[in-house]
């Protein structure tokens, strides 16, 4: 046998050790069927923060996939926002994420409360993705052009050009109550979040941040 | 040369030795060994035969069938197929040749005990579910994708017998029913 023909071998076994036992304990759905690529373990965490909780949110407009443009600012004295910040789309945790808030609905209106979900991914790409969740209610944003622009202003994109798996609470006035960036091989605890929109009712906690005068 | 050959052969069983892989178990054999808390709420602990509180096995419940729905409440398959589900335990239940024979629990895995009662609540799912946090039950169940589908009977002598599984296709309450009583040998 060659020895060409040798290394080859190897490579392949390598190669189909590594498929077979890769396995990810997210993007369980049978509603995305074979369509997640599996991306193995990340690092967990690899952009630095660039806002920081009682500062005022950085404010920005994207294209959703409805068709209308969406502002931060359009929800200023009106309701507070959750941004949701997913990796990209067809990944496993990301594919997991969004279909619960989608059930979690009546949850965020009872904290006055919108979600806007965002990637760094195009529209055709986010709008074929969550259409595998059902009818989402909330608002799907892209931050494709330019590139992670929001993502990069928030300090949460990645390396590679993708975002972190990230929230962002911003009350009414637009200010950053909570941040959790978090691991972004795991999906975060529904009740942290809402435990955040929770806190929001508390008066004290707002006189206890800086003051933002001019 | 020789030094090659068995780098290949290394290579090739390395697999095999490092990573038992984690199959579910399959029609004829038993109900994975796992413990689940006994429910705190009355009606539920009713339902499931059970008393106290603790720790229970599955063949400790009281029914000679047993549906096991795998699920998640992240998960739109699992979410779209609920009220089908519910369907399931209402013909059940209403059904005198049925009731107390064949039950329904539900194992939610990777989800919080919070985001069990959020899937709980907005679809008004009457029978028994058991959050799985840290995905322990899961590899009980050969981590299994979502919504999958486990009927086994439960014997007098304390062991069981798994009659059916399948992963996601749920064909509304009239037919998987059809098909449960037919597996178990209620039919």
């Amino acid at each position: 046998m060659k020895e060409k023909t040798l290394s080859y071998l190897i490579l392949l076994g390598l190669v189909l050790s590594f498929c077979i036992y890769t396995k990810d304990t997210y993007g369980l759905s049978e509603a995305f069927k074979e369509n997640i690529y599996p991306v193995g373990k990340l690092k967990p965490i690899d952009s630095q923060l660039k806002v920081k909780v009682g500062d005022r949110a950085p404010v920005f407009t994207l294209p959703s996939i409805s068709g209308e443009r969406i502002s931060l600012s359009q929800y200023r004295g009106k309701k507070n926002v959750v941004l949701s910040f997913v990796p990209a789309a067809w990944t496993p945790v990301c594919s997991d994420q969004w279909p619960g808030y989608n059930i979690a609905k009546d949850l965020f209106d009872q904290h006055e409360t919108i979600l806007l979900g965002i990637t760094v991914d195009n529209l055709p790409t986010l709008f074929a993705w969550t259409n595998q969740m059902g009818k989402l209610w909330f608002p799907v944003l892209s931050d494709f052009w330019p590139h992670g622009k929001v993502a990069k202003t928030y300090g949460v994109l990645r390396s590679d050009g993708t975002s972190e798996r990230a929230l962002f609470v911003i009350d009414k006035k637009g200010i950053i109550h909570y941040i959790d960036v978090h691991d972004i091989n795991k999906r975060p605890p529904l009740e942290d979040l809402m435990g955040a929109l929770e806190r929001l009712k508390i008066p004290s906690l707002h006189h206890s941040l800086p003051s933002l005068a001019p | 040369m020789k030094k090659i050959i068995f780098l290949i052969l290394l290579v090739l069983t390395f697999p095999f030795l490092g990573f038992p892989s984690n199959k579910p178990p399959e029609k004829g054999e038993s109900f994975p060994s796992i413990q689940l808390p006994i429910p705190k709420h009355p009606s539920e602990k009713a339902y499931l035969g059970l008393s106290g509180e603790g720790l229970f096995k599955i063949p400790q419940m009281k029914a000679k069938v047993l549906i096991i729905e795998i699920f998640s409440m992240y998960c739109p398959h699992c979410q779209k197929d609920a009220p089908g589900v519910n369907e399931l335990y209402d013909r059940i239940e209403k059904n005198p040749d049925l009731k107390g024979k064949i039950k329904l629990i539900g194992i939610g895995v990777g989800n919080t005990p919070f985001e069990v009662e959020m899937f709980k609540k907005t679809y008004q799912i009457p029978f028994p579910l058991f959050p799985d946090r840290d995905y322990l039950l899961h590899k009980a169940f050969g981590e299994v994708r979502t919504p999958y589908f486990m009927v086994g009977k439960i014997k007098e002598d304390g062991t069981s017998e798994i009659v059916h599984t399948q992963l996601g296709g749920y064909p509304g309450a009239e037919a998987f029913l059809e098909l449960v009583q037919k597996v178990s040998g209620l039919k």
